[in-house]
């Protein structure tokens, strides 16, 4: 029996909060103003609070079990974030608020702005991007603006290598550039004769994510920093896969112009079922001024005994804005509980035990599964998802299998340069038995596939729903339910 | 703490990978780069981390302090009990973007829930899985139309009425593209009526947009803007505040093609600013341009139901330069605590809700209009807002009625200069009678000086 929506639960006259009396008197309002039907369910406190916990149960989770999705990094989203983001004091600020009274919130992110530009090697921050996608368009929006305030208008070309997440290309073209991939060479790194033929006048700059999502650093970091930097472009660093870096090394050191982070990543906020994310974005200083805003900064400097003025300041050629406000403060909180937790040590150790934990799993399974790239890994690493003597089984496949090992898959077919790839990044959070016991089980799933190649066709066996049929939902396009005729 | 490694087991884990220590598993980054020096705090422990976050929380003033009259864009409504306690389920929040749907039926169904009920609320066929909030959902809206024109259409008529922040958030995503015209909302008059704009409105228009009920909180009636629209072949789209439209009639009515709106009033926290919520809802022949996620009902093998992202060949992940939008994560937990808060106040508590704000702001309002120093702007119904105009520095005002506790309203000259000494005052179900009457009689008291 599937889970009833909603509507299904419906009864007319049920309602699950009550709320006073409107209390004045009432004010008339045009007829033609007013709806005549408003068609929601009509459900109680326990209804509403029964069906949201039994869908929950449907979900697989990171409080629940492993969950080794490539390039999202999973990680464990500690609890005392989600107390510290509910403080009445921050939950209950409203944002137009005169900032004489809200100097606590405006320290954190003042804080938190100064934090992310030491762990980055940048010297400035916008913390107003929403998401990765988000900081990645004022990013590309940032490097147009350089350009242009330059008079550089002949700038239309941006070079993404072809293992790029698929936001960098959207986001390119989101903001008026030519896209141009550029292929990776045999070690796995972007390749340099193929950049060097790509870099003219009309270069505007390139998109770079390291550690690439083949989970290499590209050794050849320097070189297309400086190719690039000597052709007038910029580099755009795709801060996604941070959490490798974390103390290892700073990406505005190596030179590159304008990075995003992802909170929700490497900064253990939860992922929340697709978001809330947040994608702040670091420069150095020749684009501070384009910053989306506004800022935080300090407008009377403190003494011993009073804290410095905090307020709000729009950097003076500021690309605009990318959202309402400045970005979302609720997930900052939990950033900031965060890295206050690590200080540098720590930060430093969250990055080694995340590579240590993915060169782990690549050292028990090398054997059984083609790793194309044969490196020591970052903080993830991608395999081919077939095996030999086994045609037929795809990584769709493997990565159904895991599921009934009560493993969540990782991310398959991406990148696409590899071969039905899996891409594995386990975290630091995750524990040797754990890693252990998931290498074993990816390595009995190579033996099935071989003997009992339809355990993994028809997988996942145990869970609420089977392989579901995709090609309906999209041919139905049934996107609504209502409360059903009875 | 959170990192579980015994030495013993970082030991043989190293020598398995075959390396001596963990800094050689760094040897391809440039070593003069390498393990650089971090300036940062000492690390707090869990019990220091929190005392700290919570002097921090204190510095500020909140509304627990406060009595709030300022809206603007972000409005301080009831939440529910409930909508926290569920949206704490580690199920939900520790999840990720549904990509396998077999074990992510419980936020599938969510959201699909979710589109249900936005659609219902607005009157419209699709809703996708959210925006980042409502000024990104109105930028996306301008996207949309830019696309579904093929780029034909470069003329983009934006009411002076829709919240500022929003129509900046728009010039800054089409920014790119030097070719489009934003136009509409740079005249001398900010207060201009749906009738005013509909001349700006010609064949190379895309899209005319406005807001119901607009920033000023003024409740207009858009059919016949819309008719004006669609008989120049553009696209008609609609900012809405969700709470109003407990008790408005719905764009879908009057024919929205697209509406866009700021989810937060649905049970999201003030928070700052964020993390709130973009409302995106279309028709049913603009889905395939729609950005972002959709659900859609499907079976499984046994054909069971069950839930799946569907349409997903417009996204980035697979179409990349040639996607229409770069959106991937989007507001799923925000979307959930909507989805609960719809659910609990159902059709009779979200008509309660926005009948209070409706009725209470206006009782504000002709109240302050018997004070001769304050002209209350009344000709239009409104909801949640009206706009008061003073005799004295709007400055000085909000510093008199913090005094005495209270949140002024928004300073419109912020953003329209020659709306100087206007003041937004908003209302919501959690502005008693009482609080009501303690603001105008701290008002008069002003206005006495």
């Amino acid at each position: 029996m599937s889970e009833p929506t909603i509507y299904e639960l419906s009864s007319p006259g049920r309602v699950g909060v009550q709320y006073p009396e409107v209390g004045v008197p009432l004010s008339s309002l045009p007829d033609e103003l007013v709806r005549k039907d408003l068609p929601l369910p009509e459900l109680s406190e326990l209804d509403v609070v029964r069906h949201f916990t039994n869908i929950s149960h449907l979900n697989y989770s990171v409080d629940g079990g492993f969950y080794p999705l490539g390039s999202c990094t999973m990680k464990y989203n500690p609890k005392v974030n989600e107390e510290t983001a509910r403080f009445p004091g921050f939950t209950l600020t409203h944002p137009l608020q005169p900032e004489e009274t809200v100097q606590g919130n405006l320290a954190l992110m003042y804080t938190l702005q100064e934090w992310l530009k030491e762990i980055s090697g940048f010297s400035g921050v916008s913390l107003q991007p929403a998401a990765g996608a988000h900081g990645e368009l004022a990013g590309v929006l940032i490097i147009r603006a350089y350009h242009r305030a330059n008079g550089d208008e002949k700038r239309t070309k941006i070079i993404i290598p072809d293992s790029a997440h698929g936001t960098n290309p959207a986001s390119s073209v989101m903001s008026g550039f030519d896209v141009v991939s550029a292929p990776t060479d045999k070690r796995g790194n972007a390749d340099l004769n193929v950049l060097k033929t790509l870099c003219d006048d009309t270069l505007a700059g390139i998109m770079l994510t390291n550690p690439n999502t083949l989970g290499l650093f590209d050794e050849n970091v320097l070189e297309v920093v400086k190719m690039v930097h000597e052709a007038g472009g910029l580099v755009y660093g795709d801060g996604a896969n941070m959490n490798a870096l974390l103390g290892i090394v700073k990406p505005g050191e190596l030179g590159i112009d304008v990075m995003h982070f992802n909170l929700h990543k490497t900064f253990s906020t939860p992922h929340g079922g697709g978001g809330p994310g947040s994608g702040p974005v670091a420069v150095n200083d020749k684009l501070v001024d384009f910053l989306p805003g506004p800022l935080v900064e300090i407008i009377e400097e403190g003494t011993d005994e009073v804290p410095p003025l905090f307020g709000l300041v729009m950097p003076p050629k500021s690309i605009g804005r990318m959202k309402s406000f400045y970005g979302h403060f609720g997930i900052f909180v939990r950033a900031y509980t965060y890295i206050a937790m690590h200080g540098a040590k720590g930060m430093r150790s969250i990055a080694e035990h995340a590579v240590l934990n993915a060169n782990y799993i690549l050292s028990k399974i090398k054997n059984t599964y083609t790793v194309p790239y044969k490196r020591i890994c970052m903080h993830e690493f991608v395999v081919e998802g077939v095996i030999r003597d086994a045609s037929g089984v795809h990584a769709l496949d493997i990565a159904k299998r895991l599921i009934d090992y009560g493993y969540h898959p990782p991310t398959n077919y991406f990148p696409l340069i590899v071969h039905e790839a899996l891409m594995i990044e386990p975290t630091e959070t995750e524990n040797k038995a754990t890693l252990d016991d998931f290498s074993q089980a990816l390595i009995k799933i190579a033996e099935e596939a071989k003997t009992q190649p339809d355990l993994l066709h028809t997988a996942p066996h145990n869970t609420p729903v089977k392989r579901l049929d995709e090609v309906k939902a999209a041919r139905d396009l049934v996107m609504c339910c209502t409360i059903p005729d009875k | 703490m959170f990192i579980p490694h015994t030495n013993e087991e970082r030991e043989e884990m190293l020598r398995d990978i075959g390396v001596k220590k963990i800094e050689d598993l760094f040897c391809d980054v440039p070593q003069d780069y390498r393990f650089p020096k971090l300036d940062l705090p000492e690390p707090l422990t869990e019990m220091e981390a929190v005392t700290h976050l919570q002097e921090l929380a204190m510095a500020n003033e909140s509304t627990r302090e406060l009595v709030c009259f300022l809206g603007a864009g972000a409005y301080n409504h009831y939440i529910p009990a409930a909508v926290d306690s569920l949206l704490r389920r580690g199920e939900f929040y520790t999840a990720y973007t549904p990509y396998q749907p077999e074990v992510s039926q419980g936020t599938l169904q969510a959201i699909f829930e979710y589109q249900s009920l936005i659609s219902a609320l607005t009157g419209m066929d699709v809703c996708n899985a959210s925006h980042y909030d409502g000024a990104s959902a109105t930028a996306e809206a301008g996207i949309m139309a830019y696309h579904h024109f093929r780029g034909k259409r470069t003329k983009f008529v934006l009411s002076p009425s829709i919240n500022p922040q929003y129509r900046d958030t728009f010039r800054t995503y089409l920014g790119g593209n030097e070719s489009l015209k934003i136009v509409g909302d740079q005249g001398s008059n900010p207060l201009l009526t749906p009738d005013e704009l509909a001349s700006q409105i010609d064949d190379e228009t895309a899209l005319v947009m406005v807001q119901y009920p607009d920033f000023f909180g003024r409740i207009f009636s858009l059919s016949q803007l819309a008719e004006k629209t669609h008989a120049a072949g553009a696209l008609f789209g609609v900012v809405v505040n969700p709470i109003a439209l407990g008790l408005l009639t719905p764009p879908g009515e009057f024919g929205a093609d697209i509406v866009v709106g700021e989810g937060q009033p649905l049970g999201i926290p003030l928070s700052y600013g964020g993390p709130y919520l973009g409302i995106f809802a279309t028709k049913q022949e603009f889905v395939r341009k729609i950005a972002g996620r959709l659900v859609g009902e499907t079976v499984d093998t046994d054909g069971k139901r069950g839930f799946v992202l569907t349409l997903t060949a417009r996204e980035q992940h697979i179409r990349r330069e040639k996607a229409t939008s770069n959106i991937c994560s989007n507001q799923g937990l925000m979307a959930l605590a909507s989805t609960v808060y719809m659910s609990l106040l159902g059709k009779q508590g979200m008509h309660r809700v926005a009948e209070t704000c409706y009725h209470r702001a206006h009782y504000a309002a002709e109240k302050l209009k018997q004070n001769k120093k304050y002209k209350v702007h009344t000709s239009q119904p409104f909801f949640h807002e009206f706009v008061v105009e003073t005799t004295q520095p709007l400055s000085h005002i909000n510093a008199h009625l913090l005094e005495h506790g209270i949140l002024g309203g928004y300073d419109l000259e912020q953003d329209y200069p020659s709306l100087k000494n206007h003041m937004l005052l908003a209302v919501t179900e959690m502005n008693s009678k009482e609080e009501i009457d303690y603001l105008i009689d701290v008002l008069e008291e002003i206005g006495n000086e």
